[in-house]
């Protein structure tokens, strides 16, 4: 009877939570799937329970642990999400996923050393252990990198930007197979488990440290995958079908994702993962040298420009959101549109640090959704734009991607800024963006400089715009 | 059993390919949140650890850290994922009611 009520609960479970993964992909359905998979989550343990409740029992000591494990674990995961700033977002996603690779790892390794008590003896068993145990241990170190170099905490070693590298990291996969055989020949022996343990959780470290920072989005996406596949091998560890379906669900949908961000850097995911850092492979390929013919402006030739204009568009990029001035951009637009400017943002699909987290920032600034443009919509009407003010963003403007074929950006889809009749880029200096490549947009005509920090430059903008008579009723 | 698992393994994949088709770029960020919050779904094999592990604490330990470590995720996920998304649909959502 029991075991009918969990493969009940079970179905309704996969249902939601595939719906939940499904509505996430919808602006307007998004935050309902988010909690109707969260529900999904807590039927599936209820499921559990019921089940074990029904046939074996669960025991004082069980709970005790049970009640220990969710509360230091929900509390803490519980303050996490609420302290975290939306600009850290891709830190906090890496560090959760990191987690969850480790308790993929750690039912494995319970799995192995006590087989019997989890009835996980034979060879199909192994393998599942062994999955889940590799895959687990990269996501967790992997992960724990890309947060680590994300926060800034951590920087990449010269001889990981070497070739040595590829041998350092192949020596750690021959060791982990190694770890892995021994474990399928001599199951009595912990020795190949520890082996796989320590060799694959270096492999995690080795394989991300070398990744640039542009290109750790992707990095966090694909491990987000990974750690589907580990759910999904811990599902065949502990005979679940439900944690198989779900992590497969994950694993699937985050290999989707995670070309889709490719797709969006013109960036394959080979070069990603074995290319290093795209600056260090590429600045003999062209494209660099230095800036001759800089116009740079005040901020108040900037107000009158925006003054005059009838349409005007910006262009965020994580620069932006560092500043922490996207509630001083949302100030100085309502000035404008006070006057009856039309003002449009141009999202590039890699404007932040991850795809859709520039989003994140301006709608947590209150920018409404319908103003925000994805590059496709607006980039035919650049021609028709007066002025676009371009803020912290480098690369995702660079005309070099659609003009030099010897460029390494060429082929990147751009937003086409210069078609505008001004440009105003803000910019603390002339350092080069992510990739270290020299813009092209920096040096035409009709682009004017404005040096200083954005926060800095908006509140100036924000000053004389106001003495220029707008924004009062 | 165990090529029923395979079944479920491949089924699964198949939809987890099929429900992202396209993604709007404004998600893709609460996408992988939540999609990350949905591998935590290890509690259950954690969970399942310590049920079983009678009187081993060895057993009981892991199983009880592996938990906190799931949970960490699953709660911290959809809680973070939330917040994120409580921001897109304030806007239309006023809209919407005109």
């Amino acid at each position: 009877m029991t075991d009918l009520l969990q493969y009940a609960i079970e179905l309704v479970a996969v249902l939601l939570l595939a719906l939940g993964i499904k509505g996430l992909s919808k602006v307007r359905s998004a935050r309902g799937a988010n909690q109707l998979a969260a529900v999904a989550m807590g039927l599936a343990v209820l499921g559990l329970l019921i089940n074990y409740l029904g046939t074996s029992g669960i025991s004082i000591a069980a709970w005790t642990w049970i009640i220990a494990g969710t509360l230091v674990g929900g509390v803490l995961g519980a303050i996490t999400a609420q302290r975290v700033p939306m600009t850290s977002m891709p830190e906090t996603v890496a560090l959760f996923n990191g987690c969850g690779g480790m308790s993929s790892l750690l039912v494995a390794l319970a799995a192995a050393l006590y087989p019997a008590a989890l009835d996980a003896a034979g060879p199909v068993a192994v393998v599942s252990i062994v999955v889940s145990v590799f895959v687990g241990a990269i996501t967790f170190t992997g992960s724990i990198v890309a947060m680590a170099k994300l926060q800034g905490w951590l920087s990449t070693p010269a001889w990981m930007q070497s070739k040595a590298r590829h041998a350092v990291n192949i020596a750690l996969a021959v060791a982990s197979l190694v770890g892995a055989v021994e474990m399928l020949r001599n199951a009595d022996s912990s020795t190949g488990l520890w082996l796989l343990v320590v060799a694959s959780g270096l492999l995690g470290i080795g394989v991300t440290l070398p990744i640039g920072g542009a290109d750790m989005p992707v990095v966090i996406s694909l491990l987000n995958s990974y750690s589907g596949v580990a759910a999904a091998a811990a599902g065949f560890v502990v005979g679940s079908q439900l944690l198989i379906v779900a992590g497969a669900m994950v694993g699937a949908a985050g290999l989707i994702l995670t070309q889709v961000m490719c797709n969006g850097m013109n960036r394959s995911l080979v070069s990603v993962l074995f290319g290093g850092a795209l600056g260090a492979t590429t600045a003999a390929g062209g494209g660099g040298g230095e800036y001759t013919n800089i116009t740079s402006c005040s901020v108040e030739e900037c107000a009158l420009t925006l003054e005059a204009a009838e349409r005007v568009v910006i262009v965020p990029g994580y620069g932006l959101a560092v500043a922490q001035a996207q509630h001083t951009l949302r100030e100085v637009t309502r000035v404008l549109e006070s006057v009856g400017i039309d003002v449009a943002y141009a999202i590039h699909p890699v404007a932040g640090r991850m795809p859709g987290h520039m989003n994140v920032l301006l709608a947590e600034a209150d920018v409404p959704y319908e103003q925000l443009q994805e590059m496709d919509q607006i980039n035919p009407e650049f021609p028709a734009t007066d002025v676009v003010l371009v803020l912290g963003a480098n690369d995702v403007v660079n005309p070099q991607a659609k003009n030099d074929p010897n460029s390494p950006l060429y082929g990147m889809p751009v937003l086409d800024v210069q078609d505008a009749r001004t440009v105003f880029v803000v910019k603390r200096g002339m350092s080069a963006g992510y990739s270290g490549i020299k813009n092209d947009l920096f040096e035409l005509a009709n682009t004017s400089m404005l040096f200083g920090d954005a926060k800095k430059v908006l509140g100036d903008l924000l000053v004389e715009l106001k003495d220029l008579g707008l924004g009062k009723k | 059993m165990f090529v029923e698992f395979l079944w479920v393994l491949l089924l699964g994949s198949l939809l987890g390919l099929e429900l992202i088709g396209k993604v709007p770029p404004t998600l893709h960020t609460p996408l992988m949140s939540g999609a990350n919050a949905i591998s935590g779904i290890t509690v259950l094999a954690a969970l399942t650890a310590i049920i079983k592990a009678g009187e081993n604490t060895v057993l009981l330990l892991l199983g009880s850290v592996s938990l906190g470590f799931a949970l960490f995720n699953v709660i911290g996920g959809f809680l973070v994922t939330d917040r994120m998304l409580a921001m897109f649909s304030r806007k239309p959502a006023r809209k919407e009611t005109r």
